[in-house]
């Protein structure tokens, strides 16, 4: 029978292929759903994978708006990412995301209509609080009294979303939107916007957090005494002990970035790109960030990657909707299949495949 | 310039002049909020759009795209729409409204219609339909229907729609019958069948007999089927499948005309800006038949009043009618301007609970 | 406005708990096996579409039941497989599984929406069912009802009292342990998983046969995450789960009667205190036991026997 033989490091070799094979089989897989739907699949393979990229008429656009949706997305996953590795597991980025747009916006709404270029500095500095703040609920409990930090960080989720579409209807609605849920429009508001930086690329000062995010990682974790503390904790939280690594210390370091980040995206997503706060503002970036965290292999660059890839099957899908007329579900299904055979595939970095002879298990 | 963008140029050059040898067909392009199949809003806009393009057959090239999420999603839905090359985009929700502005700026050549808004620019219209004149019918309904002399209102959002809604079908209710009351449970959701079943179940355990709704599954109708001598309206659509009982008359959404209307007048480039707010006498807002449930003359009154806002006679919204805290709103034959009705948030006098803020 | 019946409320909360009681017992049972699948959303809605086609094309509520087991163990399994042996992240795949179920099911559901189920009919329990008052109230449900509460003592009985229970909660607690004397973990937490997606099937199943009962996209609405704030509101214990999901339905239930009798209250505080309260469970529990919360200790890890 076929057993799984720990490699002693992981293999540079699989690290390189096992995208490239999962992204191959889900094309596969997916093309054969896509013709069973009738529709011709090599057609519905190449506008979900090429046309967001190369094709002369959507390229031009497409290509920045893989930034603006991977952005937010690389940049929640980065700051989870250092959590995981130490064992650390904040699965409530959506909460910290929602609250990190909620308190950032509240203060560009109370600065209304104040033109100075104060004003979106202090929404930043709102939209990290926010996040690190909510984020600081779990690590604190986790702290003090040892709770679970998966469960209060999800719990704090629905609280989170609970008082987003409190907000939108209530202490945040517009004055002069008619009655209708939702802020005013933080975009159509200069001081407080957060625009494309230069036209035509889709860089906004989400997707250069995000980038600065991926770097500041790598430094972290390859550089740094906390890096180095971060991979002994989740390698062996005893040895980190014996080490000389305070467990409380870093509980609260790694989930307050994360919030932080998180609740950054939110800010930068609420000024930019959505330009409002509304009741379904929370599109699920903070739970789509942690299938990319672990897609990326919890590799700064390797987020970075997965976040673009996710991002392309979004637009790519987007196109082959109207294009081709596929039903969004089929879109979701090939999404959500990408995702099984990635994790599924991860294996082979960490394990070879021995034949053996039968024994006692 | 590189080759591949030269080829790429001659490419499209070649396609559009083969295309308009072939009588370009005029491509319009459609975005929901919710699966198409979701029985309620964006099924019905679904529908009436299938209705438009057997109207127009191969003379229309049909784009639609369903379940876009309001917000930054929405906006590079339109856009990839706009580039390619579709000639109207209709956008089927009011979160939609700032999206299609900034879109429409950048494609000034596209035109855009935009339900339920009240934004509009050179290239983007709006439209919407008088509910509340259907509501209106059905309080009437609702109002002599009733033994316990308790309603019950399932309200999605406290928004001026739904608000408009109840208000109207209150004020109606009140008319023929003084001792009536109406219960209003806000479920802040458009769609979730279980938690508008829970709603209905709850209005019923406490004693209602008519139930109305803003929401858009046919949950609540299945709760009072199930429930006996219970009545409810179908929304947006006819929701005929549940009539005699408990169904005994219905508001439907009618968009096809409309949508016929404004994509001939793209094909004949005669498509201006309009802010369009058509009721039951333009036919966009529907009454569907009303069933034998009802007693002949409630039946025939009801089909009156219904016919009288058709012609314009009546207006549901007429004085002498008190806000909820007893203060003067419309004095004795004043009418609701439609600003007004566009941002009304209060209750009228007679509703008890507080609309949530 | 009048009051309340409490009687009548009971019996409305009875039938809006079944599916978060049905799908978090499963989940319990996989927790309890050492294993986080954050999938359950996905599974319920797979359960309630398959159950959905199977009640529709057959015209038997039953078999529609028994196909949405069959449906939430399967996709369970998908989850299984990934991490018992290819060893996959359970938090990862769990989120995945949740994203692959939605899509699936509206997939296979797009030509069923707007149908109606056949009916599922209210049993009618000799004597019980005449008590005055409370036989109407207690005794007048659907057969899934009484179903999820014989689950509920059997999953008690057969975690505190069999053999199996006792290895399966061994398997969660120390899987080393569990394995160094002889026990095969993965299978065993391979049934747990199965067990578990069979019961978040039936709870969706639940919503779309019973509850609703028709069909549409996304009918769970975040119902599966609550089953799994509910697990944790109940420190992994069935009677507890039993209690939190009358609790968690009731306060919606109750929410919905309040403002229905014409009572101020702050709807959004109240759908917000589940979630709160769940917290303050968990942080009571964690306190009083110095650290060792109730929670499986090995909830969430890759077991890979080295050789």
């Amino acid at each position: 029978m076929i057993t799984l033989v720990k490699r002693p490091t992981p293999s540079r070799l699989w690290i390189v292929l096992t995208p490239l094979v999962a992204v191959l089989l889900t094309m596969v897989a997916g093309a054969a759903l896509f013709a069973m739907l009738g529709k011709d699949p090599i057609e519905a393979i190449r506008t979900i994978f090429w046309d967001p990229l190369f094709n002369p008429q959507f390229a031009a656009y497409s290509r920045p708006q893989l930034l603006v949706k991977a952005g937010p997305l690389i940049l929640i996953a980065i700051g989870l990412s250092l959590g995981f590795r130490a064992g650390i597991w904040n699965i409530g980025a959506e909460g910290q995301y929602i609250m990190g747009a909620i308190c950032g916006a509240a203060v560009g709404l109370a600065a209304y209509p104040i033109d100075a270029w104060w004003v979106f500095a202090a929404m930043v500095l709102g939209g990290l609080a926010g996040g690190t703040a909510w984020a600081m609920i779990p690590a604190v409990l986790r702290v003090a009294f040892k709770t679970n930090e998966i469960l209060v960080s999800l719990m704090l989720v629905y609280v989170a979303e609970n008082l987003l579409a409190s907000m939108a209807v209530g202490a945040l609605r517009n004055p002069e939107g008619g009655g209708f849920p939702g802020s005013r429009n933080l975009s159509q508001y200069p001081a407080a916007a957060n625009p494309e930086l230069i036209a035509g690329t889709g860089m906004h000062w989400g997707v250069v957090a995000a980038f600065i995010a991926v770097i500041f990682a790598y430094v972290i974790l390859s550089r740094h005494m906390l890096g180095f503390q971060i991979r002994l904790t989740g390698q062996s939280p005893r040895a980190a002990r014996f080490a000389g690594v305070n467990a409380a210390r870093l509980i609260l370091i790694c989930l307050g970035i994360s919030g932080g980040l998180a609740g950054l995206a939110g800010l930068f997503e609420v000024s930019g790109p959505a330009g409002q706060i509304s009741i379904d503002f929370g599109s699920g970036y903070g739970f789509t960030a942690i299938i990319v965290a672990f897609l990326g292999r919890l590799n700064p660059i390797g987020i970075l990657l997965a976040g673009l890839l996710m991002a392309l099957t979004y637009i790519g899908g987007e196109l082959a909707q109207f294009m081709l007329g596929l039903p969004a579900s089929a879109i979701q299904v090939f999404q959500g299949m990408l995702l099984m055979f990635l994790l599924a595939l991860d294996v082979l970095t960490n394990y070879s495949l021995r034949w053996r002879k039968r024994e006692t298990a | 310039m590189s080759i591949k963008t030269i080829l790429a140029s001659a490419t499209v050059a070649l396609s559009l002049s083969t295309a308009a040898f072939a009588q370009d067909p005029t491509k319009v392009g459609f975005v929901y909020v919710g699966p198409v199949n979701d029985g309620g809003w964006s099924q019905h806009h679904h529908e009436s759009v299938m209705e438009m393009k057997e109207h127009f057959g191969d003379a229309i090239e049909l784009v639609e795209q369903a379940s876009v999420p309001e917000g930054a999603d929405a906006e590079r839905v339109f856009t990839q729409m706009a580039l390619s090359g579709a000639d109207v985009i209709f956008a089927t929700s009011f979160g939609y409204m700032d999206p299609i502005i900034n879109v429409a700026a950048k494609f000034p050549d596209v035109k855009f219609e935009h339900a339920t808004g009240y934004k509009t620019a050179e290239n983007v219209g709006v439209y919407s339909a008088r509910f509340y004149e259907g509501r209106a019918v059905e309080g009437l309904l609702a109002g002599e229907m009733t033994k316990s002399n308790k309603i019950g209102y399932i309200g999605s959002f406290p928004i001026p729609e739904v608000i408009r809604g109840i208000n109207a079908s209150y004020l109606e209710a009140k008319k023929v019958n003084p001792d009536v009351e109406m219960s209003v449970v806000w479920l802040n959701t458009w769609f979730d069948p279980a938690k508008e079943a829970d709603a209905a179940q709850a209005l019923i355990d406490n004693g209602v007999d008519v139930v109305l709704q803003h929401t858009d599954s046919t949950a609540p109708q299945i709760t009072a089927q199930k429930a006996g001598d219970v009545y409810t309206f179908g929304q947006a659509a006819d929701m005929a499948e549940f009539a005699p009982m408990p169904r005994i008359s219905s508001i439907i959404d009618v968009w096809a005309p409309y949508y016929i209307e404004r994509v001939q007048a793209v094909i004949d480039g005669t498509w201006e800006s309009d802010n369009t707010w058509d009721g039951i006498g333009a036919g966009m807002v529907g009454i569907g038949e009303i069933t034998d449930a009802v007693p002949a003359d409630v039946k025939a009154d009801a089909e009156a009043l219904r016919d009288a806002i058709a012609a314009g006679d009546y207006h549901p919204f007429t004085g002498p009618i008190n806000k909820q805290d007893g203060s003067v709103w419309l004095a004795e034959g004043e009418v609701a301007d439609d600003g007004a009705l566009a941002g009304l948030n209060f209750y009228v006098e007679g509703l008890t609970g507080d609309i949530p803020q | 406005m009048g009051s309340i019946d409490p009687l009548v409320l009971l019996a409305a909360i009875m039938m809006a708990s079944t599916p978060i009681l049905l799908a978090a017992l499963g989940e319990m049972v996989v927790e309890r096996a050492g294993v986080l699948n954050l999938g359950v959303e996905g599974m319920m809605i797979t359960g309630a579409i398959v159950g959905f086609v199977a009640a529709y094309e057959s015209g038997s509520p039953t078999l529609g039941f028994v196909t949405a087991a069959l449906g939430g163990a399967l996709i369970s399994l998908l989850f299984g497989v990934l991490t018992q042996f290819l060893m996959s992240n359970q938090v990862a795949t769990g989120l995945a599984l949740t994203l692959f179920g939605l899509g699936l099911s509206s997939l296979i559901g797009q030509s069923y929406s707007g149908l109606r189920a056949p009916l599922t009919p209210d049993l009618h329990i000799p004597v019980l069912s005449d008590l005055p008052v409370v036989g109407r109230v207690l005794f007048q449900h659907d057969a899934m009802v009484y179903v999820a509460l014989a689950l509920v003592v059997g999953v008690w009985a057969f975690l505190k009292f069999t053999r199996a229970g006792l290895i399966l909660r061994a398997v969660g607690e120390s899987h080393d342990a569990a394995h160094a004397l002889g026990y095969r973990v993965k299978l065993v937490r391979l049934c747990a998983i199965a067990f578990g997606g069979a019961l978040a099937g039936l709870g969706g199943a639940y919503l779309s046969l019973v509850r609703v009962p028709s069909w549409t996209d996304g009918m769970t609405a975040g119902a599966g995450w609550i089953a799994l704030a509910l697990v944790v509101f109940a420190s992994w214990k069935a009677f507890r789960v039993l209690a939190g999901a009358y609790l968690f339905g009731g306060i919606s239930v109750l929410q919905l009667n309040l403002q229905a009798a014409g009572s101020k209250v702050p709807a959004d505080l109240l759908s917000m205190s589940p979630f709160l309260a769940t917290i303050l469970v968990l942080v009571i529990i964690s306190a009083r036991k110095k650290g060792a919360t109730a929670a499986p200790a090995m909830l969430g890890r890759v077991f890979h026997a080295s050789q």
